[in-house]
């Protein structure tokens, strides 16, 4: 068969053109998609039209990029109470897909999708997958759960889109999935980190040797993950492994994806437009700053989402990047605005805590933060899980692993906090996001 | 000359021994001696089987972290000085004891003493060049 564009790596794919656009041309672009979903979303979405009028606007009054700033913000409560489905801008005659967020507190938020909708979320996954090296050959196992999370179906279309071959075996399962990885000749994996850390548990212990399969490609997100726990699944697996940003309000997977330099993820703002903003006073902050990322998509048809405020926290990145994309990269998202806690004055994102337990040589990041409060004052305890690597039958080396991780934590938080250790696989894994931190202290108010 | 010995976390918290001794128990895995460290923080319960690599598939299947270690077992006779005479050898030996434990067993008059040392092979050499009754699996599994 005759070879074809994107048969080798690094081959370029056509949907990646709008990667590499003119500075000028881009923003131009953005501009008029940004009029025309301002439009669109005052002509039929309630809220937004009620929320403008309220400030006497209308869409004529936006004329230049920089008048996104007039816009209210969207947030995540707005979308739970519009349930199921006040936000939409289509009829449902035109919406072909539905998606809902698993909705941890009440009601799930209700997503839509028309047929250009999806068509847009495609692109952006080949776009994704492009980023990462993946085409045409490539076996995807695409372990990201199918159903009404978009991570599934997402990946799904993105994979098929490029021409690669993808196995929908959707989450969970982890005995199937490492047989499948293997048989199959597995050349890439989509699943949260924390999912293929366990997967990568698994299969050492069904002396299957992963650096040793055909996988070289990890597509992973869904949640927030540290360098240092990229450089642990490196070393166990020797694949590279990418960090992928999306949420389900935007679009689902494919707002976002690190390119080979693996340094800040290049956002699809032809699609997505982004800002930083102070999540305090809500002012936009000048690039570079760090702050809160505030996302507009710019095509959506069936759900315009403006302002939308992730409570992820990343600054954007002004250098250019080597890869050659124009798209603006962001930095890794290491925490959320919303997942940090305070114990005893002391702001604490979990991601310091896992990169204080990876520097202690032999700890797997299998770990979890219980907060308690005991006679009025708040304690923190990390449960860590023993593994084979660092068990001896010697009480003095675990107590010396035990000191070790103690410091660790607080040489990196600068509070006392509890270590505890526990056996192995009694920390619940999650087969979607990682819960990391259980707050049992409103219990006690 | 070498016995294997089992090692387990366990979380320091009640019931935590009733999981392991009732795997072994239900693959008919007898116990020869067993011995428990135990800390404020968590314990390792140490255990001397014959069929230490079945007992280890068996537990590792079910989750516990599980090492081996050489340890070397010598045979005394049960009477007072018996522990001395070894404990001298060792001394003089220079050898360096990372912990010890002892049992009776189906032997009359015959106690065995389990010893983890930091240097097993040096240890068996000085110990055998002192006449030591180190005893190896044959012995310690077909006394009873």
């Amino acid at each position: 068969m005759k070879e074809q564009w994107n048969d080798r790596p690094g081959g370029f794919h056509p949907a990646s053109a709008p990667d590499y656009l003119p500075k000028a041309q881009l923003e131009d672009l953005q501009l008029r998609r940004f009029i025309s979903v301002v439009e669109r979303a005052y002509a039929n979405v309630e809220m937004f039209r009620k929320r403008m009028e309220e400030r006497s606007m209308t869409p004529s009054d936006f004329q230049s990029l920089d008048d996104v700033k007039k816009l209210p913000f969207t947030l995540k409560s707005d979308l739970r109470d519009a349930y199921p489905f006040g936000l939409f801008a289509s009829p449902m005659s035109e919406v072909v897909r539905l998606h809902a967020s698993s909705g941890t507190t009440g009601k799930p938020t209700v997503v839509a999708y028309t047929k250009e909708d999806i068509e847009v979320w495609t692109s952006v996954m080949v776009r994704t997958f492009a980023a990462c090296g993946l085409h045409r050959g490539d076996i995807i196992q695409n372990a990201y759960g199918y159903g009404l999370f978009t991570g599934g179906l997402g990946a799904h279309y993105g994979g098929e889109g490029l021409g690669a071959t993808v196995i929908p075996i959707s989450g969970g399962n982890t005995d199937r999935q490492i047989m499948i990885m293997k048989d199959f000749s597995v050349t890439a994996i989509c699943c949260t980190p924390s999912y293929f850390l366990h997967l990568l548990e698994r299969a050492s212990e069904m002396d299957v040797d992963i650096p040793r399969l055909p996988l070289r490609v990890g597509v992973f997100g869904a949640e927030p993950w540290s360098e240092s726990m990229r450089d642990r699944i490196e070393a166990l697996s020797s694949i590279k492994a990418f960090d992928i940003y999306g949420l389900s309000e935007i679009i689902g997977p494919g707002v976002g994806i690190e390119c080979q330099n693996q340094h800040g993820l290049h956002i699809f703002e032809d699609h997505f437009y982004p800002e930083i903003i102070d999540p305090e006073s809500g002012e936009v902050l000048p690039e570079g700053e760090e702050g809160e990322l505030v996302l507009t998509t710019l095509s959506k048809k069936a759900m315009p989402v403006i302002r939308y405020r992730t409570r992820d926290i990343t600054c954007l990145i002004p250098e250019p990047c080597p890869c050659g994309r124009i798209i603006r990269r962001m930095k890794r998202i290491g925490r959320r605005s919303d997942d940090m806690f305070i114990i005893r004055g002391v702001n604490v994102f979990p991601s310091q805590v896992e990169t204080a337990l990876l520097s202690v040589e032999g700890a797997l990041p299998h770990y979890m933060i219980i907060l308690e409060r005991e006679k009025g004052l708040d304690v923190m305890t990390v449960e860590v899980e023993v593994t084979s690597e660092f068990f001896s039958d010697k009480v003095r080396a675990i107590e010396d692993l035990h000191k070790q991780l103690s410091h660790a934590i607080e040489n990196t938080l600068g509070i006392r906090v509890n270590v505890r250790l526990v056996e192995p696989h009694t920390i619940q894994r999650s087969e979607g996001k990682a819960k990391r931190v259980i707050d049992k202290r409103e219990v006690n108010l | 000359m070498k016995i294997y010995q089992l090692s387990l976390f366990l979380e320091n918290k009640a019931g935590q021994l009733t999981e392991p001794c009732s795997l072994l128990a239900e693959a008919g895995i007898n116990i020869l001696t067993l011995t428990l460290a135990d800390t404020q923080q968590f314990g390792i319960l140490r255990l001397i089987v014959k069929e230490w690599q079945k007992a280890k598939s068996i537990l590792e299947e079910k989750g516990h972290v599980v090492n081996v270690t050489e340890v070397v077992a010598i045979e005394v006779t049960d009477r007072p000085g018996g522990l001395k005479e070894i404990v001298d050898v060792i001394d003089q030996g220079g050898l360096n004891i990372e912990y010890m434990y002892a049992f009776t067993f189906g032997r009359k008059n015959k106690a065995v003493l389990i010893f983890r040392f930091e240097d097993i092979d040096k240890a068996i050499e000085v110990l055998l060049r002192n006449k030591v009754n180190v005893i190896g699996n044959v012995d310690l599994y077909e006394a009873d």
